[in-house]
């Protein structure tokens, strides 16, 4: 919508006395002979948090941050820089170092046109004053006093809030020009309980694309209290867990990590171009079981992995990756699909403006099957049943994947009966998407607090799932 | 460097405004760091340049103090006007945050008066064209390596130098330039069905102490074709051996569990064990923040504490925790010099490389790379992804992969049999291969 336009023009540009047409004359100057692409990309960001810790409020931190990053391709080069100077003679400056990727000059006309966006996923507000001060305060001390009244063995609450607003603005030599306000939330809460000489820990959080009262809403801060002081206590009752590969029912929501990890990045445009993904020219074959289906979605409304626009000014998209079982396509931002003769997928997204873009995840989650979940429970003779996770990491090359299971319990005889401590999972991704044989019908998305990481960059996302169930699946404990 | 020389004069006096500006919106102490960096980055993949990059990155950073009330804020944007604002964020904070005794600057007389020149800043004089030069020459030398490499995702070099300055309302300003250049090479090799990728690379403050192009190349295609044809393994209990640079991380973790931040909170599987065994007797490990040249080093810590040599496990005992003046008050003792982390630190080695201590070994599982985050450090549980190499007869046998290894970090320091001679250089923590006596491993 060119509203969005406007106020990333009014907090970006005009300040330093950029006008769309010095743009246009910028762009102009990227051109020429063997440049297939050149962009421009305009980020202002602000970013608040506070840390409550021991009962006190113990951080309170601010960081702005503003900068323009120039990209310039020619064939499968790049060239790239970036300045936190926004004046004009520094981005010149900026623009010939990029522009330095192909020797021929030259100049030619850009005229940028503003594209409207269909339809916007979240408001273009500031979260950061949308609770003052001490209603901030007041909030990170309600989550502190609601987890310590749970139960006496909680000994240490962390709780932290962070609240972020970035606006961007992306103009290319193909006419684009679009913009984007993006506010970001979250909560997290970190309990220590402490039984009998024993100490575990629990964690949980939230987030979304809203305003700090996301958190007072349906109480949902206080639920993150709740939630992390169950898992502490859960662990202080856990034993160890089991080692070797057994049958595994992951719980709906968050465990969809597995999918970010098992299919996701190597579904990523990037890694298939090069021909570096397990799943490299492999589309329309089967990579997955047949009551598959995985989608990257970064049309939810409010999420945290949502987009209005990707980094590239595309707009996100519902992107079919797996539908029962076949692989059908991947993510995409401008440049790779140039490279591969397909459209951007809206995938295009980078961690800030000195940063490159490159093809990421947005919200990846498997569509819901037929199944009940404590059906695919009751199917188990011994297995794991595991319903929260840390990270997962990927070698997208060899398919390998981890991710670590922070909540679990063992199944015996088709019911969930002892806790057991985390462990780490590791499976091959096409072998282990294979191996899944029942889809529950409660598919959940995670509560946004997702973040990937890729080349050193990060950027937020989301992840989800119906409770399903692994043939066979190699779980890391100690128990023989 | 006379031209570094004026821009550290330019931040220091940034810093000194910085500091004017709190005490003149009544802050009682204040301290405050600003960082420039500017660098240079190009990838070459399949012998073409892919990517150029310009970096150039500006921090600020402060803290305020009213009494013991803290606020913190940070900008990118060093002008004048961003340091007021940015002040003023950070002063406002201060009104909200809660009084908490542990709270302000280090002890002025804990701050470091004497600033050596510890030999940390070499820029690299390179053209663009060079940099890419040698980015082709290491990526080429691992295409041509062995003809099972097939595919790459290129070759990086990065040049970077910065500039740092830290100052504090007790009159200390310290700041140094500094370098870091690295080269590294990813590749991929295939064999039958087995695709595998693996990497290498060289790290060093000065541009000719890297390794050459041509052995960083070598050594990723080498590294990639040994995986080819990976195997899964039986669920079973063995010894492990820890390659040097995965070890890196096993002593990174025990240096996690002795940082103040993680006592205080009863976070740790280390607590209250000061002056107790935590490794077997014949393990010392020490840091030394004045190396000269060194990765971390630095005479001053992140509070303007004068650093210092010291040990961390004598004999086998823990004698230090990592302490920074707000978790030693926390704790009741005294701050290590060590806000911002450790500086330089290395564990005692024996005398045998890595393949000595797989002859040690004889039987069992050579791990050299580890995935995942499954370290938790309140309780010491350790379950990790592996990739490596079972060993028979003190030889690798075969590669494998898909399995993972577990334990608990305290009886693996305690069940630590030998340290390698093999030690890896590219981390400021440095440690030889890590001789485990026995792990669970899960697999088939």
């Amino acid at each position: 919508m060119s509203d969005l336009i406007q106020i990333a023009q009014q907090n970006i540009l005009a300040p330093v006395g950029l006008g769309e047409s010095d743009l246009d004359r910028m762009l102009g100057e990227l051109t020429g002979q063997g440049v297939d692409a050149a962009d421009l990309y305009f980020q202002s960001s602000r970013l608040e948090s506070w840390v409550l810790e021991d009962g006190i409020i113990k951080e309170g931190a601010h960081n702005i941050e503003q900068g323009a990053g120039i990209r310039v391709i020619s064939g499968e080069k790049t060239g790239f820089a970036y300045s936190d100077e926004l004046q004009l003679p520094t981005l010149q400056e900026a623009a010939r170092a990029a522009r330095a990727i192909t020797r021929s000059g030259g100049s030619q006309r850009v005229q940028i046109a503003g594209t409207p966006i269909a339809k916007q996923l979240y408001a273009p507000l500031n979260p950061l004053p949308s609770l003052n001060e001490a209603e901030k305060v007041e909030l990170l001390q309600a989550l502190d006093r609601e987890a310590r009244k749970q139960d006496p063995r909680v000994k240490q609450v962390i709780v932290s809030l962070v609240a972020a607003q970035d606006i961007i603005l992306v103009a290319a030599i193909d006419g684009t020009l679009s913009a984007d306000v993006r506010p970001l939330v979250r909560m997290n809460v970190h309990v220590i309980a402490e039984h009998n000489g024993r100490r575990e820990q629990g964690s949980s959080g939230g987030g979304a694309r809203e305003s700090l009262g996301y958190f007072i809403q349906e109480s949902r801060g206080l639920e993150y209290a709740r939630e992390a002081v169950r898992q502490a206590l859960v662990n202080l009752d856990a034993v160890d867990a089991p080692a070797g590969t057994m049958p595994v029912v992951l719980g709906p929501g968050w465990p969809g990590v597995l999918l970010h990890e098992a299919v996701g990045h190597g579904l990523e445009g990037d890694f298939n171009r090069k021909g570096t993904s397990a799943f490299s020219g492999r589309i329309g074959e089967q990579v997955a079981s047949s009551c598959c289906t995985v989608v990257d979605d970064g049309t939810l409304p409010g999420r945290r992995g949502s987009l209005n626009i990707d980094d590239e000014g595309t707009p996100s998209q519902n992107t079919v990756l797996i539908e029962n079982g076949i692989l059908k396509g991947y993510m995409q931002d401008k440049h790779n699909a140039r490279l591969m003769n397909t459209a951007s997928t809206g995938n295009g997204r980078r961690e800030s403006y000195a940063h490159l873009p490159m093809p990421r995840m947005t919200n990846t989650y498997m569509l819901a099957g037929e199944h009940n979940p404590e059906e695919i429970i009751a199917s188990v003779e011994r297995g794991l049943y595991a319903v929260n996770f840390g990270g997962g990491q990927v070698d997208i090359t060899s398919g390998k994947f981890v991710f670590s299971a922070s909540e679990a319990y063992l199944i015996e005889n088709g019911k969930v009966t002892r806790p057991v401590k985390g462990a780490t999972l590791i499976g091959n991704g096409p072998e282990a998407m294979s191996r899944i044989s029942m889809v529950g019908d409660d598919l959940k998305l995670d509560k946004g607090v997702g973040v990937c990481g890729k080349e050193g960059q990060s950027v937020p996302v989301g992840v989800g799932q119906p409770t399903l169930k692994l043939d066979e699946l190699t779980v890391g404990g100690t128990e023989q | 460097m006379s031209d570094m020389k004026s821009r550290q004069l330019d931040l220091q006096q940034s810093v000194e405004e910085l500091l004017q500006e709190a005490t003149r919106q009544g802050a009682s102490a204040a301290e405050a760091a600003v960082s420039s960096d500017a660098g240079l980055s190009v990838t070459v993949r399949l012998g073409e340049t892919e990517t150029i990059e310009h970096t150039r990155d500006n921090g600020l950073g402060v803290t305020v103090y009213f009494g013991h009330r803290k606020g913190s804020a940070s900008t990118s944007d060093l002008s004048p006007q961003a340091i007021k604002e940015t002040v003023e964020a950070a002063c406002n904070f201060a009104r909200y945050t809660s009084e908490d005794d542990c709270a302000g600057l280090a002890d002025s007389s804990l701050m470091a008066t004497e600033l050596p020149d510890l030999d940390l800043y070499h820029p690299w004089d390179q053209s663009v064209e060079e940099a890419i030069e040698l980015a082709i020459r290491c990526e080429t030398a691992a295409r041509e390596t062995d003809a099972r490499i097939f595919n790459s995702e290129g070759a990086t070099l990065n040049s970077h130098n910065g500039l740092q300055v830290y100052g504090n309302t007790h009159g200390f300003i310290g700041g140094y330039p500094s370098s870091r250049h690295s080269l590294s090479c990813a590749v991929l090799g295939k064999q039958g069905e087995s695709m595998q990728r693996d990497y290498w690379y060289t790290l060093a403050r000065k541009g000719g102490q890297l390794e050459s192009a041509e052995s960083v190349g070598e050594m990723a295609a080498k590294r990639t074709v040994a995986r080819l044809n990976g195997r899964r393994i039986k669920t079973q209990q063995a010894p492990v051996l820890f390659q040097a640079d995965v070890a890196v991380g096993l002593l990174r973790s025990f240096v996690g569990a002795i940082r103040g931040s993680s006592l205080y909170r009863k976070a740790s599987f280390l607590l209250d064990q000061l002056e107790k065994p935590v490794f077997p007797a014949f393990i010392n490990i020490h840091e030394d923040p004045l190396l000269p040249g060194g990765l971390a080093s630095s005479a001053y810590d992140s509070e303007g504490v004068a650093t210092s040599r010291k040990d961390f496990i004598r004999d086998g005992v823990l004698s230090s925790y990592v302490l920074d003046s707000y978790a030693a008050r926390k704790l009741g003792m005294q701050t290590t010099g060590n806000g911002g982390g450790v500086r330089n630190l290395r564990i005692s080695s024996g005398d045998q490389d890595r393949e000595g201590l797989l002859k040690s070994m004889q039987r069992g599982l050579l791990v050299t790379e580890l995935m995942g985050q499954g370290v938790n450090m309140v309780t010491g549980d350790y379950s990790r992804g592996v990739t490596g190499f079972w060993i028979e007869n003190g030889e690798i046998q075969f590669p494998v992969e898909e399995i993972t290894i577990a334990g608990n970090m305290k009886e693996m320091f305690l069940g630590l049999q030998e340290v390698g001679s093999d030690i890896e250089t590219r981390s400021s923590v440095q440690t030889g291969s890590w001789l485990i006596d026995n792990m669970m491993i899960a697999g088939e």
